[in-house]
């Protein structure tokens, strides 16, 4: 970014306002968004979210809401409002134009989805008028604000000396997290908790939330947040379990909490890819085949009448470490010979051990083999757990709320999410962990370093199989019934090991928060995306292939401890070999 | 020389054989490398230099002869040599480079640790007791290269000289009794070089016999106790940095041989002679080559 101060010498926006006016217009913008938000946008209630009461907002107006007051927030930080500093360190304009795009991006949506969906303009009222110019007008007047280097760019970039704020007490600090994870959880459940059929009420969010992301990005929030984060590492991780243990007190609706345990199941299960793919740099590609072998083993000791052994009836526990323990052996069986392998070799020989897995569940049925899994058919009817006599199938009242079956098990789920992550942490740095980035980075000067490659990849290997198979037993149980369909490489349902591997590549390879924000939005967007159907994965497809260009290294990048990216701005850059190629050029040169 | 150990070989290689197909890239190569010492290894491009050392370091299983490292002959698995007392560097550097400066160094300490997965999944007191002692002893190790302000930059970032340097105090991490060098000081200028030569003096003075790959003559006659001089895969000659320096067979192999009738010294003074009354600038003398 070539921010070339002196040759400007008063900045300008890119539209020839005075500063004054663009400010002022950017917030009347704001308050006409807001203000229309309690009105009616449209005269029939069969517009998703019913949007045609006066005074109450719903749906969409509730987004335009949010958005309208971050756009008039971010307005009031031009004028240097006393309070509001924080929202705004550097008084960068980024964020302003961000908030208000947010704005405009919700309320226009809005507006078109009415017009779209009812068949013509006729279907809008005032107050949806209202919202579009008002949005319009922040959003101009935004683009307005002078900014040094006149490009469109450098309306949306974080600048580069943001000033490093003060550190406060201890306490206000950990407060500052409490809000920070509470915020989140509410945009989470929020999300979660929007209605199946209201796709427009989905994207309008999904609008609101990647702009008004990206606002708080340019403002600096985000590096200030995961700088407090790891200050205050143990409370900010207790923080942020606390508050996901509240989702089902937050969001009582069954289906939903159904949602919130497979999110939890995928997102275990991709940590544990992520030891496989991340840490240790091995391209898995039948990864889902030990989350299948966990719930296999669970469910065949669950005590269902169509399990072959059907008398056999483990306790939990006993469930839990049989399914690890399956997945082990399975890890190690199709680890020990194809670890010897390298890149492209290792990832084709696990895809075909992912398939060999999938077809042969589907032939232990009795008649091209011995009965095992039922075939097809798989394994139904698994009972409920029970652990010290808390069935995890009936309803419990804890005060005024009652958790329900899949409330449960979410928090079930949630504890072995945290167990994974915990391992997955202290894993990861340690002697075994450095071992297996340093084999990611290069495996002959591993070696060379006397790390003993196989055993070590293996250990990675098994690692995570178990770890998925750990999922595996607690999915069986959710999901009433396991059968092979879903343990296969690529599908539209979720856990199929192309899945898996997205939500990791995508959500960020190497980092814990990364496979779980990527599991949760792969899993959640086509859920609530009804409408794309069959086009689930051609948009899924396109969604990555946009990503990969524009962040490779993922939505949460592995910033190995935050250093020097930020100084040189490297983050942009795709991964190379950097250090050979130097030497290449220093070499012919000398 | 300045240490008190006699003269007890640390390596030895005898009758190294590699061939790759119907390439025979070393032939029947013996080596000695004794405690305490700087050795020297240097050759033309595609000697065999390298080949060489990663049949020493197991990367290559050598197809004839035997490396043995203080009277035990060497497994042929490179992350064995290394526990057995052998580290080395690369010659284009091999940090890994998404890992910070400290971090690339405490994986060098990977052998002479223990810890295994369990006791990084418990955290009990050993683990914390050996994870503090391998960050002091790699704190110690980026002191003596003088990288410890550095410690937790990304190795992707440090200069070209300082990658050189932090290879070499990876290498050292694994307390090793040799160190391999493959060519430390390419691509530095003279002064980088000049570091290089004293760091190499100051490691060789902790009791690490050193054996280097080396281009730089003028570096490497500084620096070794002896030189042995490969060229096609053989060892052509092996001594002193004066010895070598002036072997025929070292000097044609450099630099070629002259052809025959090619002018000798006497021509070239007549030449001289007569054309020093005109233009004395001009003349330059040179062996010209193949």
């Amino acid at each position: 970014m070539a921010t070339t101060e002196k040759t400007t010498a008063t900045p300008r926006g890119l539209i020839a306002l005075p500063h004054n006016a663009a400010r002022a217009l950017v917030a009347v913008g704001a308050v006409g968004t807001i203000t229309s938000t309690f009105m009616s946008w449209t005269y029939t209630s069969e517009f998703p979210g019913d949007l045609t009461y006066y005074g109450s907002p719903a749906g969409l107006q509730v987004l335009a809401l949010v958005a309208g007051v971050l756009t008039l927030l971010y307005a009031l930080t031009c004028w240097n409002v006393r309070g509001l500093g924080w929202l705004n360190p550097a008084g960068a304009v980024a964020p302003v134009v961000l908030a208000a795009a947010s704005a405009f991006a919700v309320s226009w949506f809005s507006a078109i989805a009415i017009a779209v969906d009812l068949k013509g303009l006729v279907a809008l009222d005032p107050g949806a008028y209202i919202a579009a110019i008002g949005s319009l007008v922040a959003l101009v007047a935004a683009l307005a604000l002078p900014q040094p280097g006149d490009t469109v760019k450098s309306y949306i970039t974080k600048p580069d000396n943001i000033p490093a704020a003060s550190r406060l007490p201890g306490w206000v600090e950990r407060l500052v997290i409490s809000a920070a994870t509470a915020l989140a959880l509410v945009v989470f459940a929020y999300g979660i908790g929007v209605d199946q059929d209201a796709s427009e009420t989905f994207l309008g969010y999904l609008l609101l939330v990647v702009f008004g992301a990206w606002a708080l990005l340019t403002a600096g929030l985000f590096d200030r947040i995961s700088e407090l984060n790891a200050r205050h590492k143990g409370f900010a991780t207790s923080m942020a379990f606390l508050a996901a243990a509240l989702f089902p007190f937050v969001e009582n609706d069954e289906h939903n909490a159904n949602l919130g345990v497979n999110i939890l199941v995928v997102a275990t299960v991709a940590l544990g890819l992520n030891i496989v793919v991340g840490l240790t740099g091995l391209l898995d590609l039948g990864y889902v085949a030990f989350l299948g072998v966990g719930a296999y083993a669970a469910a065949l000791v669950s005590g269902s009448e169509f399990s072959r052994f059907s008398g056999v009836q483990f306790p939990f526990w006993a469930a839990m470490l049989t399914g690890m323990l399956a997945s082990l052996v399975f890890g190690v069986l199709i680890g020990a010979p194809t670890l010897r392998l390298r890149g492209d070799y290792l990832a084709i020989v696990t895809l075909g051990f992912g398939e060999i897995f999938r077809i042969t569940v589907n032939n232990l049925d009795g008649t091209s083999g011995p009965n095992i899994t039922n075939g097809p058919n798989g394994i139904s009817m698994i009972p409920d757990l029970q652990i010290f006599g808390f069935n995890f199938g009936t309803p419990h009242d804890i005060g005024p709320i009652t958790l329900g079956r899949f409330a449960n098990y979410f928090l079930l789920m949630l504890i072995i999410t945290a167990i994974v992550v915990v391992v997955f942490n202290r894993a990861a740095d340690s002697r075994i962990g450095r071992s297996w980035i340093a084999i990611r980075e290069d495996e002959t000067a591993a070696t060379a370093m006397g790390i003993n490659g196989f055993r070590v990849k293996l250990i990675a290997f098994a690692l995570g199989a178990s770890l998925a198979g750990l999922a595996g037993t607690v999915s069986a149980h959710v999901g009433y019934s396991v059968n092979p369909a879903p343990y296969q490489f690529a599908g539209s349902v979720p856990p199929n090991s192309a899945f898996l591997l997205a939500a990791v590549v995508l959500g960020g390879m190497g980092t814990v928060g990364g496979p779980i924000l990527g599991a949760t939005l792969l899993y959640l967007l086509p859920e609530k995306l009804g409408f794309l159907k069959e086009y689930q994965l051609f948009a899924f497809g396109i969604a990555l292939v946009i990503l990969m260009r524009f962040r490779p290294e993922g939505i949460i990048a592995n910033r190995r401890r935050q250093l020097e990216f930020h100084e040189t701005g490297q983050l942009d850059i795709p991964e190379s070999g950097l250090p050979d190629t130097t030497v290449g050029v220093t070499k012919a040169g000398a | 020389m300045t240490t008190t150990t006699a003269t007890s070989p640390v390596l030895e290689a005898t009758g190294v054989t590699m061939r790759f197909g119907g390439l025979t890239a070393v032939r029947n190569v013996d080596l000695t490398v004794n405690s305490g010492e700087i050795v020297g290894l240097i050759g033309p491009n595609g000697a065999g230099k390298t080949t060489f050392f990663n049949c020493l370091t197991g990367l290559y299983v050598p197809t004839e002869g035997k490396v043995s490292y203080k009277g035990t002959v060497l497994p042929p698995k490179p992350h064995l040599v290394t526990s057995a007392g052998i580290a080395r560097t690369f010659q284009n550097i091999r940090l890994f480079a998404n890992m910070t400066v400290l971090e690339n160094v405490l994986v060098g300490r990977h052998t002479r640790t223990k810890e295994g997965l369990w006791s990084a999944l418990l955290r009990g007191p050993g683990f914390r007791k050996a994870e503090a002692a391998s960050r002091e002893r790699a704190m110690e190790l980026l002191e003596f290269i003088g990288l410890a302000h550095k410690a937790d930059h990304l190795s992707r970032n440090l200069p070209y000289g300082e990658q050189r340097k932090l290879e070499i105090a990876r290498a050292m991490a694994s307390e090793p009794g040799l160190l391999l060098l493959d060519e430390p000081t390419a691509g530095m200028n003279p002064q980088e070089t000049r570091t290089t030569e004293e760091l190499v003096f100051a490691i060789r003075d902790r009791g690490i016999a050193v054996l280097v790959i080396e281009h730089d003559m003028r570096f490497i006659f500084n620096l070794s106790d002896r030189v042995a001089c490969l060229v096609q895969g053989e060892k052509l000659v092996e001594g002193t940095s004066d010895v070598v320096q002036n072997d025929d067979r070292v000097i044609a192999a450099y630099l070629g041989t002259p052809f025959e009738g090619a002018p000798g010294a006497e021509e070239i003074a007549e030449v001289e002679a007569a054309e020093g009354s005109g233009a004395k600038s001009n003349t330059s003398t040179e062996g010209p080559a193949q």
